[in-house]
């Protein structure tokens, strides 16, 4: 019936002109709402003879069906189309900065202590701490320095006015004495007393002040103490965290001869880096050695059935080799522009 | 300690060169710090004799001489140093030449031919000054090699030495070193006896035998005080860095350095009677030759005669007793001072010297008798004179003993971890000229003299590894029983922490413990802080009760820099003093951690309107640290803070730490712009947190009610809240403060508090009657107990 087709084809044309949805649904009700051209038709079908009205109620019913389906597609058209306009609309600067809250950061040396501490708990290292204002006894006695040491003095230790053998702490040395004589309490009533780990990591001072010198800095204490504690074992643990540190299996490490009261055979510790702007010079960078008997006995250990070996580093040296940095007292100054560098 | 490399193998000479001599030395713990050639590297300079000197026809600066190089022939050459002069001796650098890579060749100099250069000290690197050309002895052999001539093949090694190695503050002791850790032969100087040409003595005095247990001297009459010094030992002395004076110093100088024992000589003639070696009268005076007047400390050890007190033993000598280029008649002192009786003295009257630097480490004791000889046959060859007997005063039983000490293999073993055969331990020790027995797997060695740092069986391993080499001990990776830490779950680590604090935007920063006296004052009403005695500044004079003082420093100091936002904290001890304080008695040392915050709550932004920090953003900081465990916070005043905003923090009853805007005075007086917020508290509260527990939840809805509550403009929030809760039915799960108002609807100097109630059970669904009688009974409570009214 070429009257339903162009039915259909005007229905198309009278949806696709519609620029809306009140537009498509005005011309929906001329096709389809009540009067609509289909609906009269339709009510005109019982009029006709039952075997016409059997093709004609068939062909306007495929007549009705096109036209739905067109309906639906451009309603679903003029959807798309409104919801391609809204999402234009709220399109972003994706380029502009998020807001909100910044972040903050560590201490270049507090950062360099974390590694110092996660590398030595990697191999049962515990992390021990002590006073700042530490005794005679503790500073200078139990660590062996003779009584009239230079370092004794008031040119090198800061004395408290009105203390009577009090200072503060030239090293982080006394740690060492405080956690061995803790270690035995806490195992006074076993037969062989465990192995002490331990490194003491804290703030230190000395009558010092220039470039290269704070009168406050960072030490780094570390003591292992057992059965077979041997100069062998300290090598090999030294070297180990070094290369660590530095993330340098070439890292040249050597230990040379040296004195402490602490200490004995003692050693210092040099490292000379295979690239870089220090490559091939040997840089002073720790002390160590095995414990001294005597200071074994002022721990409360029996020098003849344990021993062990003691080191103590730098942190802020290590972290001025590690960063690239030249000036000690950079550390000490808070400024941002500096700290924010080690975020 | 500064030596000549040529003096050294002088004594003792391994198949080693320059560098390896070094390293070797700085591998058995004598750190070579510097090692230097004495002259630049130069070939074909002679000594040369100027004949002729005229002045240049072109240039008034220059002259043209005629000189004898020993080339056949006068050689002409242009020279514009100041001194050219006929008759001198001087350096002459012939026609192909190098020095230091900058080539000699013949030249025209303004029209006048020159076959060579004259040279100074400078040119030839043997100083980094020079007025002039080089003046060598009349003496110097012309045609001569200068290289040669001067010895400047020549390294000059200055060590550092550690303090237990005094052994090694002299040629003869770097020797004895060497031989050992090379095995290489050793000639040390001769010391003969000098007989006695007259029979002239002092006597000498030991008063103090404990300070003092020997004193040599001699005297020596007749010597020329004014003959020169011989070039061969001025030239040791200047490579070790020792001026030189006049020859009787100069003996005493050259022989302290290649023995190791300092040496004095008074000028006899000076002298009256007896010499006592004795500590001082009360009141004395002595004036040293350095010009300084001192009244010695009662323990310090004097040199004096029957009349006066000449010099401090072992430290410097006196000015009027001292020998001058007038004395004749010399009397030479050679002595061992126990190193306690020295150590520190010379420090203590704010100088020092060579003698004290040796004695206070140790000097040989058995040494006097070879170095008086040494010296009196040097006086003698160079200054003439005859020599009188040596008095020796000694107190045998007072000298240093030397006790044999106990080795053991196994102990070698355990220590270094390496096995050693006897054979090779005992051949290191002979090497070391220990005296050595063997007893089965034992050594007893007795040390020598020289060597003070020998006591116990550790030094001896030391030595052991010192001549092993510490590089040819092996680096054995961690071995032991293996265990692992406690991780307590209701423990946090500092560094967890720190974590925490910088993921809120605060920047660690670290800053001193000593502070100026005014910050305790000011910011923590501490007008009694702990003081240093020895402060390095004033402003650093105080150990700080707080870190607070330190963060507003680190504002001004960003202020400065431009930067107007800072947020900043810090972990670190404080001090005061505190009769109970623990581990050292009478000091409170607790690690507190503060954090300030100053300038823009956020960093610069462009899409909301930017505003300052407050005490309720920084509270939130706190509240974050310490969550999940809730504190409490009390208005209290501080004198660092505004009186209205600052709060006192309580965790379980317990005064943690505070919290508040930085007072306005500060403010002002620091020129801080705008008012910082900032906390402090103990960092062991943060260190605890809860373990969880898991609580059921409920399948049943929840029922949430508001309640409105009208209180004074002054009532605190949360003393309501706690109210609340207190009396809360078990069918409360929460109560939350969610609004605060005042003005229209709220009567003046009142304000309306709204609560959120949340309610429910586990195990039904809750009646609305007994929702209703929950909300009256806190209404209820709020009304007849805590001073509210429900809001109309």
């Amino acid at each position: 019936m070429d009257q339903l087709d162009q039915l259909v084809a005007q229905a198309d044309a009278d949806f696709a002109a519609a620029a809306d949805g009140a537009a498509l649904e005005a011309a929906k009700a001329c096709y389809l709402g009540k009067g609509g051209s289909l609906t009269e038709l339709l009510k005109g079908l019982g009029k006709l003879d039952p075997e016409t009205r059997k093709t004609a109620g068939a062909e306007i019913n495929k007549a009705k069906t096109a036209i739905e389906s067109l309906l639906t597609a451009r309603r679903d058209a003029l959807q798309q189309a409104a919801l391609e306009v809204q999402l234009a609309a709220e399109a972003l600067d994706v380029t502009l900065p998020g807001r909100g809250a910044g972040i903050g950061g560590l201490h270049p040396v507090v950062r360099t202590l974390e590694r110092v501490e996660q590398l030595f708990r990697s191999i049962g290292f515990d992390v021990a701490e002590g006073p700042e204002i530490e005794t005679d006894f503790y500073n200078f006695t139990a660590l062996n320095t003779p009584a009239n040491h230079p370092a004794r003095s008031m040119h090198d230790t800061f004395y408290l006015e009105n203390g009577d053998g009090v200072m503060l702490r030239t090293h982080t040395s006394p740690v060492q004495i405080r956690a061995m004589q803790a270690h035995v309490e806490a195992y006074k009533d076993r037969d062989t007393m465990p192995e002490l780990r331990v490194i003491a990591p804290g703030r230190v001072y000395r009558v010092d002040s220039d470039a290269t010198h704070s009168p406050m800095f960072h030490q780094v204490e570390g003591v292992w103490i057992g059965e077979s504690v041997s100069f062998a074992d300290l090598k090999g643990v030294v070297a180990d965290f070094l290369r660590r540190f530095f993330e340098s299996d070439d890292l040249q490490v050597r230990f040379r001869p040296s004195f402490f009261p602490f200490t004995e055979p003692s050693a210092e510790i040099d490292v000379a880096f295979m690239s870089g702007a220090l490559k091939g010079r040997w840089l002073e960078i720790a002390g160590c050695g095995m414990m001294h008997p005597n200071v074994l006995r002022y721990g409360g250990i029996d020098p003849e059935r344990y021993t062990g070996f003691a080191f103590g580093m730098g942190p802020d040296r290590l972290t001025m080799l590690r960063y690239g940095v030249n000036d000690l007292r950079l550390f000490f100054e808070g400024d941002l522009r500096f700290l924010g560098q080690f975020r | 300690m500064q030596f000549s490399e040529l003096w050294l193998r002088s004594f003792v000479s391994p198949a080693l060169d320059s560098d390896a001599l070094g390293h070797l030395l700085t591998m058995a713990g004598l750190e070579v710090e510097e090692q230097d050639g004495v002259a630049a590297v130069f070939s074909k300079v002679v000594v040369a004799q100027i004949v002729e000197a005229e002045k240049h026809p072109n240039a008034d600066k220059l002259r043209v001489c005629k000189v004898d190089a020993g080339q056949g022939e006068l050689l002409q050459i242009v020279c514009g140093a100041p001194n050219a002069a006929a008759g001198l001796k001087i350096p002459c650098a012939l026609v192909g030449a190098d020095l230091a890579g900058f080539g000699i060749k013949a030249a025209k100099l303004r029209g006048v031919e020159s076959f060579g250069m004259l040279c100074s000290a400078k040119e030839l690197g043997t100083s980094d000054e020079s007025s002039g050309l080089l003046v060598l002895p009349e003496d110097a052999p012309i045609g001569m090699d200068v290289r040669e001539y001067l010895s400047l093949d020549d390294t000059l090694f200055t060590i550092k030495l550690t303090p237990n190695r005094a052994d090694c503050l002299s040629l003869t002791g770097i020797a004895r070193e060497v031989a050992a850790l090379t095995a290489s032969p050793l000639t040390l100087p001769a010391c003969e006896p000098v007989a006695a040409a007259h029979a002239d003595v002092r006597a000498i005095i030991l008063d103090a035998p404990e300070a003092c247990p020997r004193y040599s001297g001699r005297i020596i009459r007749g010597v020329n005080a004014k003959a020169p010094t011989p070039e061969w030992m001025k030239q040791r002395l200047a490579r070790s860095g020792i001026r030189s004076i006049s020859a009787l110093v100069d003996v005493t100088n050259y022989v302290m350095l290649e023995l190791g024992q300092p040496l004095h000589a008074f000028d006899n003639a000076k002298l009256n009677g007896a010499i006592h070696v004795r500590l001082p009268n009360p009141g004395e005076q002595v004036l040293l030759l350095n010009g300084q007047t001192i009244t010695p400390a009662a323990d310090t050890l004097l040199i004096a005669d029957e009349t006066r007190a000449l010099a401090l033993a072992g430290v410097m000598g006196g000015e009027d007793s001292g020998i001058t280029l007038d004395t004749t008649d010399l009397f030479l002192e050679s002595a061992f001072f126990a190193p306690d009786v020295i150590a520190g003295r010379a420090r203590a009257y704010g100088f020092s010297s060579d003698a004290s630097y040796r004695f206070e480490r140790g000097v040989d004791f058995a040494l006097a008798g070879q170095a008086m000889e040494r010296a009196t046959r040097l006086i003698l060859d160079i200054c003439g004179g005859s020599a009188g007997p040596v008095q020796e005063a000694l107190a045998a039983d007072k000298l240093p003993a030397r006790a044999p000490i106990r080795l053991r293999a196994a102990r070698v073993r355990r220590v270094l971890g390496i096995a050693l055969t006897a054979d090779c331990v005992a051949g290191m020790f002979e090497r070391l000229n220990l005296t050595v027995a063997r007893d089965g797997e034992d050594f007893v060695v007795t040390p020598p003299s020289y060597r003070f740092d020998l006591e116990i069986e550790e030094d001896l391993i030391e030595e052991i590894a010192r001549l092993h080499g510490y590089d040819n001990i092996p680096s054995v990776p961690p071995r032991g029983p293996i265990s692992m830490l406690p991780r307590p779950e209701a423990k946090r680590d500092t560094m967890f922490i720190r974590r925490l604090v910088a993921g809120r935007e605060y920047q660690e920063v670290i800053n001193f413990a000593f502070v100026d006296e005014a910050w305790e004052k000011d910011f923590c009403g501490n007008a009694d802080p702990v003081r240093l005695a020895n402060p390095i500044a004033s402003q650093m004079s105080v150990m700080r009760s707080s870190l607070i003082g330190g963060l507003v420093a680190n504002v001004v100091t960003n202020r400065k820099r431009q930067t107007n936002r800072v947020r900043v904290f810090e972990i670190g001890r404080c001090f005061a003093r505190d009769a109970a304080g623990k581990p050292v008695d009478g000091f409170h040392q607790p690690v507190r951690l503060a954090a300030l915050a100053a300038g823009f709550v956020r960093p610069e932004q462009w899409a909301e309107t930017s505003r300052n920090v407050d005490f309720f953003d920084v509270k939130a900081d706190l509240e974050a640290l310490l969550f999940p465990r809730v504190a409490e916070f009390e208005r209290a005043a501080h004198p660092a803070l505004h009186p209205g905003r600052s709060a006192r923090v309580l965790l379980d009853g317990r005064a943690i730490g505070f919290i508040g805007e930085l007072h306005p005075v500060w403010v002002q007086r620091h020129e801080l712009g705008t008012a910082p917020v900032l906390f402090e508290i103990e960092l062991d509260v943060l260190l605890d947190t809860v373990t969880p527990a898991y609580q059921e939840l409920s399948r049943f809805p929840a029922v949430t009610r508001d309640l409105a509550l009208v209180v004074d403009q002054d009532a605190a929030a949360a003393i309501l809240l706690k109210g609340l809760q207190a009396v809360a039915p078990a069918i409360v799960q929460r109560i939350e403060l969610f609004d605060q108002y005042q003005g229209k609807g709220v009567e003046p100097n009142r304000k309306s508090l709204a609560f959120r109630v949340v309610m429910q059970e586990t195990q039904r669904t809750l009646e609305d009657v007994e929702v209703d009688a929950a909300m009256a009974a806190l209404t209820r409570h709020a009304e007849e107990n805590l001073g509210a009214k429900l809001r109309a």
